[in-house]
C-alpha cells in the first residue's frame, strides 16, 4: 500500500511517500506566502523521487500549521499525533519526543503504539523555535548552516540573559563589542535555546529513549546542547529529521481503514 | 505594595505577586520552593523607605517563571503550591 | 552637514538642558540621578529638589561608560563641577552600571517618584514604555509605589520592537507615529502575531499583498497598543494617568492605547524620558534631608 504524508510548516512543506512501511520518496518546497502552491510542489517532488505516478498513492494525510491548504488530503491530522507516530516509525523504543521547527517547538510523552500520552507546546514565541537561531545567525553574521559546527568548537559557558529573540540579538551585539569570540557566542546561543526546549520537555517528563525530529535537529550544536542539558548520552534522530512529522502522517494514513 | 514579578509573552501571562504590605520578610517561602525562586533582602529595592526585610523573586528567575514553576504545576491534580502554603500572611499568589 | 552614508532609521535626537532660573551656588543640597537604560541614558541634576540640568542620550554599546557620559552630557551646559554633587543615585536597566553611584534604587520606585514630580501629585497610574521593557505602576499622592508590573522578557510593545519595524519599513522612528495614521479607509486589523519576529514575517506578507507601509505601520502599532494595554489592565488604572519613557513620544502607539484606557493623558512640560533619573535625584535629596545620605 502506498500512502503519503504532507507536513505544511511555517518555513518548509515536506512530503513523504511510504510503501509497505518503507520510505520510497521525499519532497520539499519553501512554504512562502502561497501554501497551496508549496503543497503541490512538495508532493510533485516526492512523487518524482519515488518514481511512481500520483495516482499510485492510495491515501494522503495532511498535517502542520498549514494543513488546511492541503486540499488533496483525504484527512488531516493534528501535529502532535503525526509527531509521535513519526518518531515511533523510526524508533519504536522512543517514549519522549521533541520536535523543534522553524516557528514552533513541541514535545510529547509517547506510549508503545506511538500515541501521545501528554504534550507541551512552545508556540507564538520565536525564542522557543528555530526562528531564534536563525535571528542569532544574522546577528553573528554567520550562515545558519555553520552555526552548529561553530558552537561545537567552543567549551565555554556564557549564560544569556535574554529570553526573547529580539533582545538576544542586542545581547549578541553587546558580546561582539566586548570582543567575545564568535564560537563562544554561538555556543551560548545554542545553550540558551536548549535550556528553553528542555524546560518544555521536563513539563511532560523525560523518559528514555528520547527522540528528536524537526529541522533544528540538523544542527549538531543544538543536539549537543540538548544532550548536555538533558544529561543524556544519546538522543535518537532520524537521518532526515525535518521529514519526521510527514512520515508520521504517512504512517497514520497506512493504518487508517 | 503589590509586586508582580514575571512576564507576559505571546504564550501567556506568568506572574507571581508578593503583597509587601502583608510580607514581614520571615523567609519561610525561600526553602519551600525547590526551584529557588524566592529570596529575602534587607533593603526593598522598590521601596527605599521600608525598614523591614522583604521577600522578592530572584532576578535570574523572573524571565523564566513559566518553566521554573513547572514541577509544581502539572496539568492535572495540582496540589496547593508549597510557596503559598508556607506563607503565614498569605502574601504570595500566582497568576496561572 | 555631512551626508550619512547609510540612513539609520531608528536614531532619535539627543538633548541636554540647563535651567536658566536657578543658580546652583544658592543650593544647599545638590543631587544627581542617573538612569542607564538598555537603549537610552539620562542624568538629572537637582538643586534642593528642583531640576537644575539634565541630559538624554543613546546608551550605545559602551554601557559601562554610559553613566559617566550621561552625567557629562548633563553638565556640559553648566559651570558646576562633578564633585559639588552631594549624593548620586543610580537606576535603570543597568542600574548596577553606575559605578560611582552612592546607592542604587529600582527603576520602578524612581519612575513613580519621577512621574509624581514631572506630572504633579495627582498622578496615580504611570505607564512607562522604554527601550526593552514596559512598566505599569500605581502610586499614591507622594509618588510611593502601591502596585507594579514590569515586562522585560518580551520585545512586543517595547521601543526595541518598534525600532525593528521602523527599520523593516524604512520609516524614520520620529515619523512612525504620524505615518501610522496616513491611510485611506478603515483602520487595518492588528497583525495577528504579537511576537515581533513573527509579526515581521507577517508584515512582509502584507506588503506583498499590496498593503502600504502606512497600513502595515497602523496594523503593527495596533498590536503593540493591545499588548501594552493588557499589561496595564493587570495592574489596574486609576484617574491621574501619565505616560513616561521614549514610547510616550510615539503617537502611533499612544493614540491607540489611550482609547482602551478611557482616560485623558496627563500633560507635562518636561521631557518624559527623564522621569526615572528625576525620581532618582529626588530620592537622593530626600535621603540627604533625612540624614541617610552616606557617601559611598
Amino acid at each position: 500500500m502506498i500512502t503519503s504524508g504532507i507536513d505544511c510548516g511555517a518555513k518548509n512543506t515536506k512530503t513523504i511517500i511510504l510503501k509497505d512501511g518503507k520510505i520510497i520518496g521525499k519532497g520539499t518546497a519553501l512554504t512562502g506566502f502561497d501554501q497551496e502552491k508549496a503543497v503541490q510542489e512538495s508532493l510533485e517532488a516526492a512523487v518524482k523521487s519515488a518514481g511512481i505516478s500520483r495516482d499510485d498513492i492510495e491515501k494522503i494525510f495532511g498535517t502542520g500549521s498549514g494543513k488546511d491548504a492541503i486540499k488533496m488530503a483525504d484527512e488531516t491530522v493534528n501535529d502532535i499525533k503525526s509527531m509521535t507516530k513519526g518518531i515511533n516509525f523510526f524508533f519504536p523504543n522512543a517514549r519522549t519526543v521533541a520536535d523543534v521547527g522553524a516557528e514552533e517547538g513541541r514535545a510529547a510523552k509517547i506510549d508503545e503504539k506511538g500515541m501521545p500520552v501528554d504534550f507541551a507546546i512552545n508556540e507564538k514565541c520565536a525564542a522557543g523555535a528555530g526562528a531564534f537561531i536563525e535571528a542569532m545567525s544574522r546577528a553573528l553574521e554567520t550562515p545558519l548552516e555553520e552555526m552548529g559546527q561553530l558552537a561545537l568548537s567552543s567549551d565555554k559557558e556564557i549564560p544569556m540573559n535574554a529570553q526573547c529573540a529580539i533582545f538576544a540579538e542586542s545581547e549578541v551585539v553587546g558580546l561582539i563589542h566586548a570582543k567575545t569570540e564568535k564560537k563562544d557566542i554561538s555556543k551560548a546561543i545554542h545553550d540558551s535555546m536548549a535550556s528553553r526546549i528542555v524546560s518544555m520537555i521536563r513539563r511532560i517528563g523525560v523518559n528514555e529513549d528520547v527522540g528528536m525530529i524537526g529541522g533544528v535537529a540538523y544542527n549538531p550544536g543544538f543536539v549537543e546542547a540538548m544532550k548536555r542539558e538533558l544529561k543524556l548520552e544519546k538522543i535518537h534522530i532520524p537521518d532526515d529529521p525535518e521529514f519526521g512529522t510527514a512520515a508520521g502522517a504517512a504512517a497514520l494514513a497506512s493504518e487508517a481503514r | 505594595m503589590l509586586a508582580n514579578y514575571g512576564y507576559k509573552d505571546a504564550s501567556g501571562d506568568f506572574f507571581i505577586t508578593i503583597d509587601t504590605d502583608k510580607c514581614d520578610g520571615c523567609g519561610d517561602c525561600v526553602p519551600a520552593c525547590k526551584a529557588d525562586i524566592f529570596a529575602t533582602v534587607d533593603e526593598d529595592p522598590n521601596d527605599p523607605m521600608r525598614d523591614e526585610p522583604v521577600a522578592i523573586v530572584a532576578d535570574e528567575k523572573k524571565k523564566k517563571l513559566k518553566y521554573e514553576c513547572n514541577p509544581c504545576k502539572p496539568d492535572s491534580n495540582r496540589a496547593e503550591l508549597p510557596c503559598v502554603k508556607a506563607c503565614k500572611t498569605d502574601a504570595i499568589s500566582h497568576s496561572w | 552637514m555631512a551626508e550619512e552614508k547609510k540612513q539609520e532609521f531608528w536614531r532619535w535626537t539627543e538633548s541636554n538642558w540647563k535651567n536658566p532660573d536657578i543658580d546652583w551656588k544658592d543650593a544647599k543640597i545638590i543631587t544627581a540621578g542617573i538612569d542607564v537604560g538598555s537603549v537610552s541614558s539620562q542624568a538629572v541634576i537637582m538643586a534642593d529638589g528642583q531640576i537644575y540640568a539634565y541630559g538624554n542620550m543613546r546608551t550605545g554599546s559602551d554601557s559601562p561608560n554610559s553613566a559617566t557620559n550621561a552625567l557629562k552630557f548633563a553638565l556640559e551646559t553648566t559651570d558646576i563641577s562633578e564633585d559639588r554633587i552631594d549624593y548620586c543615585i543610580g537606576t535603570g536597566y543597568g542600574r548596577v552600571n553606575v559605578p560611582f553611584a552612592d546607592r542604587s534604587i529600582t527603576e520602578i520606585a524612581c519612575h513613580a517618584r519621577g512621574a509624581n514630580f514631572i506630572y504633579g501629585n495627582e498622578v496615580r497610574t504611570v505607564l512607562d514604555v522604554g527601550g526593552q521593557d514596559i512598566k505599569a505602576i500605581q502610586c499614591d499622592k507622594k509618588g510611593k509605589v502601591t502596585n507594579f508590573l514590569m515586562n522585560d522578557k518580551c520585545a512586543a510593545g517595547t521601543g526595541r520592537g518598534m525600532e525593528v519595524f521602523s527599520d523593516l519599513l524604512g520609516v524614520p522612528i520620529n515619523e512612525v507615529g504620524d505615518r501610522s495614521f496616513e491611510f485611506e479607509g478603515d483602520e487595518p486589523q492588528a497583525v495577528s502575531s504579537t511576537c515581533v519576529v513573527y509579526a515581521k514575517s507577517e508584515a512582509t506578507g502584507l506588503l506583498r499583498k499590496g498593503w502600504t507601509k502606512e497600513q502595515v505601520l497602523a496594523a503593527y502599532c495596533k498590536a503593540m497598543a493591545e499588548r501594552i494595554y493588557s499589561l496595564i489592565e493587570r495592574v489596574g488604572v486609576n484617574p491621574g494617568f501619565a505616560v513616561t519613557g521614549g514610547m510616550a513620544k510615539n503617537r502611533g502607539v499612544m493614540d491607540r492605547v489611550m482609547p482602551m484606557v478611557g482616560l485623558e493623558r496627563m500633560q507635562t512640560k518636561w521631557d518624559t524620558q527623564i522621569a526615572g533619573a528625576a525620581g532618582a535625584a529626588l530620592f537622593g535629596y530626600t535621603l540627604c534631608q533625612k540624614g541617610k545620605g552616606r557617601k559611598k
